[in-house]
């Protein structure tokens, strides 16, 4: 598979009432074509950051995001972002969201967007404002929104923490089912070790601030994945070693 | 049913409130402080003949000319200055300093000016009503949070489509308290310009009722009416609040 992102020696530091922080230190990584790269890191060591300068939001202080070999120097459509507040437009139907990125001159669009509606679980609320849907079908909307426009990358970060446990572990599913058809390049950050270990095919482990890639892991087990597997318990507890968390389970 | 019972309380207040002022006429005997009933058959004299209606329309029309005024320039303004930091900067200041003028100072102005015709009343609607909605609306588009902002440029849309499907609908709440507001004022304005110097209109009436004959139960009824009339604009407000497209910002 080729190449899809390439991390070179990105640094990043926030000036703040004269103290400089150093954010990230160095970082290097390749994600590939239609790889799902999940990363953990301790809180507040600077992973929103990263996904950030990745999707083109932030411009790092130095080092380079080549995305498609390109150098990444603002947002595209070509790599939607989903965060944890999430931002469906609550002023905009269902509907209205998902025909929002899609071009005025499409000859489609509107088939399209009922296709994603519906591949998400939304049929039928396609003319409901975002304040009449719950926390999951909120979130249901805004990765429809992002897949159809056809992007090359999910930009994800943390996208499902705001939902309670049962819900985000229905969303893991849903979005396993979702790019078992579509295939996308993944960047997931999440702080969750077994929301990675479900859903990612590498997870990288991030050091404190400043931040740098401490340790990488390949999740190497078939879909559908059972994490309370005796392998997946190994794992999850060899990548919390590495967080510092020492488990007795 | 449950608005009903909600409404008791205050029909009660309202009841006790007549009844004090109705005891208390009877008691001291008043010649001019007219009773709940003679502000009653008062109105009804003027509906009758026609004249409460040229009064009340004269009213509403400037209210109309004066906030529509206002309107259209408060809103494309407020805009231009929630999302150009330079026309923010440059503008706010001035408007600031405008703000806490009350539109009565202006009257003089606004006689010199226009005369003591129709324009006068509009233009102190426009200048009372105009500053609030400036200010709402800017807040409005200083307020939208970063990440519809973020989203729509992850899409990357047009400006037009960045403009219409996102800053305005954004924004449109706060346009709605803006006018609100504004129609609030333009209301209280209209009746204090008309007071000064016109022949039409319910804040005439008022005071042509006073001036002629001390017809005190003219004057209630016109309060009466300026009270009722204002509720009711307002509530014309409150039913762009309950607009599907705006119900996301007032919910919480």
């Amino acid at each position: 598979m080729p190449t899809k992102i390439h991390v070179e020696n990105v640094r990043k530091s926030f000036q703040n009432d004269k103290v400089r922080l150093q954010v990230i230190e160095g970082l290097d990584f390749d994600v590939k074509e239609g790889e799902f790269v999940a990363i953990v890191g301790p809180s507040g060591c600077g992973k929103t950051t990263l996904m950030n300068i990745i999707a083109g939001f932030l411009s790092p202080d130095s080092g380079a995001v080549n995305v498609n070999g390109v150098v990444r120097n603002g947002p595209n459509r070509k790599g939607i972002m989903i965060t944890q507040q999430g931002s469906v437009f609550p002023w905009l139907t269902v509907k209205q969201n998902l025909l929002f990125g899609l071009p005025d001159d499409l000859p489609n669009r509107d088939a399209l967007a009922d296709e994603y509606a519906a591949l998400v679980g939304l049929k039928g609320f396609e003319n409901n404002y975002a304040h009449e849907l719950s926390g999951g079908m909120l979130k249901r909307a805004e990765i429809a929104r992002a897949l159809v426009v056809k992007p090359e990358i999910l930009y994800m970060d943390e996208p499902f923490s705001a939902l309670d446990a049962l819900m985000s572990l229905r969303m893991q599913n849903e979005l396993l089912r979702i790019l078992a058809v579509e295939k996308h390049t993944v960047m997931l950050i999440t702080h969750d070790v077994e929301e990675a270990i479900h859903l990612a095919d590498r997870i990288l482990v991030l050091s404190p601030r400043p931040t740098r890639i401490q340790a990488s892991f390949d999740v190497p087990f078939a879909h559908p994945r059972r994490v309370s597997s005796p392998e997946a318990q190994a794992l999850r507890v060899a990548i919390l070693k590495e967080l510092g968390v020492t488990d007795s389970v | 049913m449950k608005g009903l019972r909600q409404a008791v309380p205050s029909i009660v207040v309202m009841a006790v409130v007549l009844a004090i002022w109705w005891a208390a006429v009877a008691a001291t005997k008043s010649a001019i402080f007219p009773t709940p009933w003679q502000v009653v058959t008062g109105t009804l004299e003027l509906a009758r003949d026609g004249t409460l209606w040229e009064h009340i329309g004269a009213s509403l029309m400037r209210v109309g000319a004066g906030f529509g005024l206002a309107v259209a320039l408060a809103i494309p303004l407020g805009l231009w200055m929630g999302w150009v930091h330079g026309a923010f900067v440059t503008l706010n200041p001035l408007f600031q300093i405008m703000r806490p003028i009350s539109p009565i100072a202006w009257i003089p102005i606004a006689i010199l000016w226009f005369g003591v015709g129709n324009a006068s009343p509009i233009f102190l609607i426009f200048i009372a009503s105009v500053f609030p909605m400036i200010v709402q609306t800017t807040v409005g588009v200083h307020t939208i949070e970063k990440r519809y902002l973020r989203a729509a440029e992850n899409f990357g849309v047009t400006r037009s489509k960045l403009f219409l499907k996102v800053v305005f609908p954004a924004t449109l709440p706060q346009i709605i308290v803006g006018m609100r507001i504004g129609l609030g004022v333009a209301w209280l304005v209209v009746v204090a310009a008309e007071m000064i110097a016109l022949h039409s209109g319910l804040g005439y009436m008022i005071i042509d009722s006073r001036n002629a004959g001390n017809r005190y139960d003219l004057v209630i009824a016109g309060m009466i009416i300026i009270g009722l009339i204002g509720l009711m604009l307002d509530g014309f407000m409150r039913l762009l609040e309950g607009m599907k497209v705006v119900r996301w910002r007032y919910a919480h």
